[in-house]
């Protein structure tokens, strides 16, 4: 087993939540992991992405090779298209939010984003802000995008579900809850739509 | 063994503690700030009382870590790669002076500048000190690493540097840790008494010992098992892989294994036998080095008249920026997958300053004060606030290097650009913008100091600011006329009240202080989720 994940967005939107659930359901499988991460400078409403690598057999590079992302997982449609050289072109699936973050006064047309998104063999776009709403919080938006990419991304949906509940608990029993239903609509949605 | 996910720079924190460090000293700056942040919070450094707290600059912490080994204990210095420029001073008279207590100190090199000025290279450094240099390839070399770099240090008397990239110190793996951490030393100051007088006569002397152990460097960096001499049946080609790109190299085969001969560096000063032997028993050398062609450049010499060397020097490897997979397998001669082709619809989406960030009033207010001049007078400094250069702002007019804003503004005046603006952050000011302000008081310079404090080193994430209600004082103290020090807000409601002061002051010909006080957004936010988390606590303890 081994996934190359690429994970977009734009600074805050809680990216590096969503690597940290994957990271930490894949260490519940005893999997091996390397995880880049982008700080300092980039995080200022600019974009920010992660590496995440998780394998059964250990990892060499931090770094995902060019053209060999097996997943982008994208919290806002712009960010997403940011990494189409990184997706491997044979099996590579790109899962993204459809809500703009428009903090940029050149930014496109969402219907021409969303074109050249619809061009790939395999994608999932999803209004995720609509569905975490539906679901009690639109805070929860980002995990929603991660529920619809879970799919992909060959662990165990149990193993997902115990990582959220490791990392909300903190937070209270409400955030938990919140949380694995907005992974759970997520879900429902790719599986409804792909 | 306990087993941690660490970033890069949380596995040389870990490290540094399970090594026995009494105090870590640094700066911040990217992408070295996690390591002191790491120990600050850390409970093992708490019980410990590890001293942690942050260094007016890198000069300050390098002279206080070189204090701490001086009194016998171990002692780590932090920075990013320039911070090593400000501290070269000590940092080079340390490898004279040698060291006591255990010294590392951590340079973190940012190669294609995510978030610097420029790429230099620490090995450089390490050379040019001659002591050892330990530059691993993973999260675990990381963690192990350190200790060995203190062991080391205390071993052969002398500071040793340890050098990361971005990549490593950025990213995050499992790293076993240790289950025998050591003991802090005791006090104990050093048995050569005249050791840290860098008199001529002592200075000759321990000059002489440094270059006397060259040899031993050499000899440990062949034996410790951080270099790493892997044979091949391919003769036609020669590999020597450097700190990270080792992993860039093993990434391209299938269960990692190398047809080709490898010599995998992550100890400096290279061994010279061990070089010797790839190259002997190979056709051609290629190297690969993350930063500057160090090590390609030796092998190749001057004339570069011996055996064919490949690297970033023949554009094998491109001459600049960070290495990856992609060129690695491209210099191998291999094939490379593209994935597809970006959209023609992408744009750019660069950092911005935050809604309701202090500085974007405190500029407003400025660019309508300078609009009746020329442009080009608005010297900047280093922060979030540098951000400003970019549209919509278009404020500033230059960012060198921490501390340049005032001394440039002082020679621009000097040579008859006047006004002449600084604009400064007030973790910069305390950094090395208070020697210059000295200066230009005693030049009597007609320029105005900008002093944007948003009582925080916002850049890096909000560490704490030397500079915090100390600012006034220091002004004052330096000698600037009380008359023409102001303390504004900058707020939108108040910007044609603050656009009155900047200009009197502007128009003033002599130094002027304008300190625009208001706290960053990102901060305030924090520290308030903070106290209604400790109320809600409270409140529950409480009842
Ligand atoms: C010698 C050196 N050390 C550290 C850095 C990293 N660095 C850049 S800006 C900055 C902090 C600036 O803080 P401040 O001046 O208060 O401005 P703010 O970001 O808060 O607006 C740091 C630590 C650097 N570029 N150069
Ligand atoms: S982090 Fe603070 S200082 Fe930096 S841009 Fe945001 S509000 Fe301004």
């Amino acid at each position: 087993m081994k996934k190359d994940i690429i994970i977009s967005g734009v600074g805050g939107q809680g990216i590096l939540t969503i690597a940290a659930t994957i990271g930490t359901a894949a260490l519940i499988e005893g999997l091996h992991l390397k995880q880049s991460e982008v700080h300092g400078m980039a995080q200022r409403g600019g974009d920010v992405q992660a590496h995440l690598r998780i394998s059964s057999g250990p990892i060499a590079s931090d770094l995902i090779p060019e053209g060999e992302a097996d997943l982008i997982i994208s919290v806002e449609p712009l960010e997403s298209l940011r990494y189409f050289n990184m997706l491997n072109t044979d099996t590579g699936w790109l899962i993204t939010s459809m809500n703009p973050y428009n903090n940029i006064s050149n930014y496109p047309q969402l219907e021409e984003i969303l074109n050249a998104i619809w061009k790939l063999p395999r994608y999932v776009t999803i209004d995720a802000e609509k569905v975490a709403k539906d679901q009690g919080s639109i805070k929860a938006a980002n995990i929603v995008v991660l529920g619809a990419a879970s799919p992909f991304l060959g662990l165990k949906y149990t193993s997902l579900e115990k990582a959220l509940e490791k990392m909300f608990s903190r937070k209270g029993q409400d955030m938990v809850t919140l949380n694995l239903k907005a992974l759970k609509a997520g879900k429902n949605y790719t599986e409804k739509h792909t | 063994m306990e087993k941690l996910l660490l970033l890069g720079d949380e596995a040389i924190a870990q490290g540094a503690l399970d090594a026995g460090i009494s105090g870590v000293y640094a700066y911040p700056g990217t992408p070295s700030t996690e390591i002191t942040e790491y120990i600050q919070s850390s409970k093992q450094s708490k019980e410990n009382t590890v001293r942690s707290l942050w260094s007016a600059n890198e000069k300050t912490a390098m002279e206080t870590a070189i204090g701490m080994s001086y009194a016998g204990k171990r002692a780590m210095v932090c920075m990013k790669h320039v911070g090593l420029n400000v501290a070269a001073d000590p940092f080079i008279n340390a490898s004279i002076t040698g060291a006591n207590g255990g010294l590392v100190v951590v340079s973190a090199d940012d190669p294609s500048m995510h978030s610097s000025q420029n790429e230099q290279d620490s090995r450089f450094y390490g050379k040019f000190a001659q002591i050892p240099v330990m530059e691993p390839s993973n999260q675990q070399e990381a963690y192990d690493m350190t200790r060995y770099a203190f062991e080391l240090s205390e071993k052969m008397g002398v500071p040793v540097l340890m050098r990361v990239t971005t990549r490593l110190a950025h990213s995050r793996s499992i790293v076993s840790r240790t289950d025998k951490p050591l003991q802090q030393n005791s006090l104990r100051l050093p048995s050569s008494p005249k050791q840290y007088i860098l008199l001529p006569v002592n200075a000759r002397k321990q000059y002489n010992g440094l270059l006397q152990k060259q040899d031993i460097f050499e000899q440990d960096a062949a034996d410790s098992g951080y270099n790493v001499f892997i044979d091949g049946d391919d003769k036609s080609l020669g590999i020597i892989a450097c700190g990270l790109a080792y992993n860039y190299l093993i990434e391209n085969f299938p269960d990692f294994k190398i047809p080709y001969p490898v010599l995998k560096i992550s100890q400096y000063p290279i061994p010279a036998d061990m070089v010797k032997k790839l190259v002997d028993e190979v056709e051609e050398v290629l190297v690969m080095e993350e930063g500057y062609p160090l090590v390609e450049e030796l092998l190749r010499g001057l004339l570069n008249e011996g055996k064919k060397i490949r690297g970033r020097m023949d554009g094998s490897l491109p001459r600049a920026g960070e290495l990856n997979p992609k060129l690695v397998a491209k210099s191998l001669g291999m094939e490379v997958h593209n994935g597809f082709d970006l959209p023609g619809v992408l744009v750019g989406r660069p950092p911005l300053l935050c809604d309701g960030c202090p500085h974007t009033d405190s500029f407003l207010a400025l660019n309508e004060v300078m609009k009746k001049y020329s442009r080009g007078r608005v010297f900047s400094d280093i922060g979030c606030y540098t951000l400003s250069a970019l549209p919509p702002l278009e404020s500033i007019d230059t960012c060198v290097d921490m501390g340049a804003s005032i001394t440039m503004a002082i020679g621009a005046a000097d040579a008859g650009l006047v006004p002449s603006i600084a604009v400064i952050g007030d973790s910069t000011f305390t950094h090395s913008g208070m020697t210059g302000l000295l200066d230009a008081v005693n030049n009597h310079s007609p320029i105005t100091v900008f002093i944007l404090d948003n009582s925080t080193t916002a850049m890096t994430g909000g560490q704490h600011s030397s500079a915090l209600n100390r600012l006034d004082d220091i002004v004052k103290g330096v000698g600037v006329d009380p008359e023409h020090i102001h303390v504004i807000k900058p707020l939108r409601r108040l910007h044609e009240e603050n656009m009155k002061i900047i200009k009197k002051e502007v128009e003033y010909e002599g130094v002027s202080v304008v300190i625009a006080r208001r706290e960053c957004v990102q901060t305030l936010a924090r520290r308030m989720k903070l106290k209604a988390l400790e109320k809600k606590k409270a409140k529950q303890t409480a009842s």
